[in-house]
């Protein structure tokens, strides 16, 4: 387990959904946002100190605009956990740490 | 006990940035909070973080990025030995020397950290409209971020509310995206300045509403209209849009001094004539937390300059204070 962060886009997207053992939290974020930079070092953090029960990708919109739309993705920066492959909790806006571990302490 | 710093600065915009530039420069050694991520503009870098370009930032002749501008801003102070946290103050206690800050749990009976001058500068947010449902609607429709939210409303029709500067600078930079943008405005006439009033009227994609004010949003789960009494007939309507994006105002952030700091009528921070000094000796406070009128970012880091040297001056006039 590295913590390291995958790089999401349309053509890998399921794939890499589907066939992770552990939950995913992908940031659904763009270059042109200044709060998804914002949180970037945090999930960096979050990264590295959950390695072992979570797994963290980022999906750039602009990129990746179909599964955007898929999951329709308002706002960012958004963060979806995927459990099993299925959305379970969503979560919109950046937020301090402790808050965003509130969120997923349910499913991590 | 905390070892006690010169100066400790709470908010980290222009304003504060430029105080701790200033400070660090003068080897004062400044600690300062810079708030925790948020997708408002009370967040680390302020307001100028929910922005694109910034034309009127003097020394940018092409313009730029707000959160580059705030990046740079931060790198300066700390190439000056500025110290930067990612925190936010949850409680202050001036009434004592040297001044308490605390993080985090606000009911520890000892502060976080002491210090002998205090740097305010937590800026102001976006005020939303106060109805039914716009906490759950953020993300579905209803925004307070046009630069983070507008590429999802390619070809769509959208509503700006307000009438101010930032309401034309957000329908602007949406009718990139937007297939129309319509500006709700409450009065019959903007209070947007010229250029930008100009802009908004020569934009095609831009229309106007006037004498509106929002009732209500329509849709679920997400927003599929805003629900629009008129000022003068009280007629309601609903205008059909995706997406609302609000810039109706802001309020400083004053929380975390109320009962310890003077506050104008309007909420901010009084400040004395011509001087960034707050109604307790060796508080300063600068940038939008105490500007209800200019609040552009050149003045806040204006005003930042003008906390540190005061800070300073402060420092050398009570020598004693240091312990």
């Amino acid at each position: 387990m590295s913590g390291a962060i995958t790089h999401l886009s349309d053509a890998n997207f399921d794939e890499e959904i589907s066939s992770s053992s552990e939950p995913v939290l992908v940031d659904f974020w763009a270059e042109w946002c200044g709060p998804c930079k914002m949180i970037a070092p945090v999930l960096e953090e979050i990264a590295s100190e959950k390695a072992d029960s979570l797994r963290i990708a980022k999906l750039n919109v602009d990129e990746a605009q179909n599964v955007a739309r898929r999951f329709e993705v308002m706002s960012i920066p958004t963060l979806i956990l995927f459990k099993d492959g299925q959305p379970v909790k969503r979560v919109v806006g950046a937020k301090p740490k402790q808050a965003l571990l509130d969120d997923l302490s349910e499913f991590i | 006990m905390s070892d006690v710093r010169e100066v400790i600065i709470i908010g980290s915009g222009p304003a504060g940035l430029t105080a701790a530039i200033y400070t660090a420069r003068a080897g004062l050694s400044p600690l300062v909070l810079e708030g925790e991520p948020s997708s408002t503009s009370d967040q680390p870098g302020g307001q100028l973080m929910l922005t694109t370009d910034v034309e009127n930032f003097p020394g940018f002749p092409e313009g730029v990025m707000g959160p580059e501008l705030m990046q740079n801003f931060r790198a300066q102070a700390l190439r000056f030995g500025a110290e930067v946290q990612t925190v936010k103050a949850s409680r202050v206690e001036f009434s004592s020397r040297p001044f308490g800050v605390w993080i985090g749990d606000p009911d520890t009976a000892e502060p976080t950290h002491r210090a002998e001058t205090v740097i305010i500068s937590t800026g102001a947010q976006s005020i939303m409209l106060g109805l039914d449902r716009e906490a759950e609607l953020i993300g579905h429709g209803l925004s307070t971020c046009a630069t983070c939210d507008g590429f999802f409303f390619r070809d769509q029709e959208i509503a700006v509310v307000g009438g101010g500067d930032s309401a034309l600078e957000e329908a602007q930079f949406l009718s990139r995206f937007a297939g129309k943008v319509t500006i709700v405005h409450r009065r019959d006439e903007l209070r947007a300045s010229k250029i930008m009033q100009d802009r908004g009227f020569a934009n095609k994609k831009i229309e106007f509403r006037w004498n509106s004010i929002v009732k209500g949003y329509e849709g679920d789960p997400t927003i599929s209209g805003l629900r629009l009494a008129d000022t003068r007939t009280g007629e309601e309507s609903v205008l059909a849009v995706t997406g609302v994006f609000l810039a109706i105002g802001h309020r400083p952030n004053t929380g975390l001094f109320k009962g310890q700091l003077a506050l104008k009528d309007n909420g901010y921070l009084m400040t004395r004539p011509d001087s960034t000094r707050t109604d307790v000796d060796g508080v300063f406070a600068c940038g939008d937390v105490q500007d209800d009128y200019f609040r552009q970012a050149i003045t806040a880091a204006g005003s930042g300059c003008m906390a540190a040297i005061e800070a300073e001056r402060w420092l050398e006039d009570n020598p004693g204070a240091i312990h």
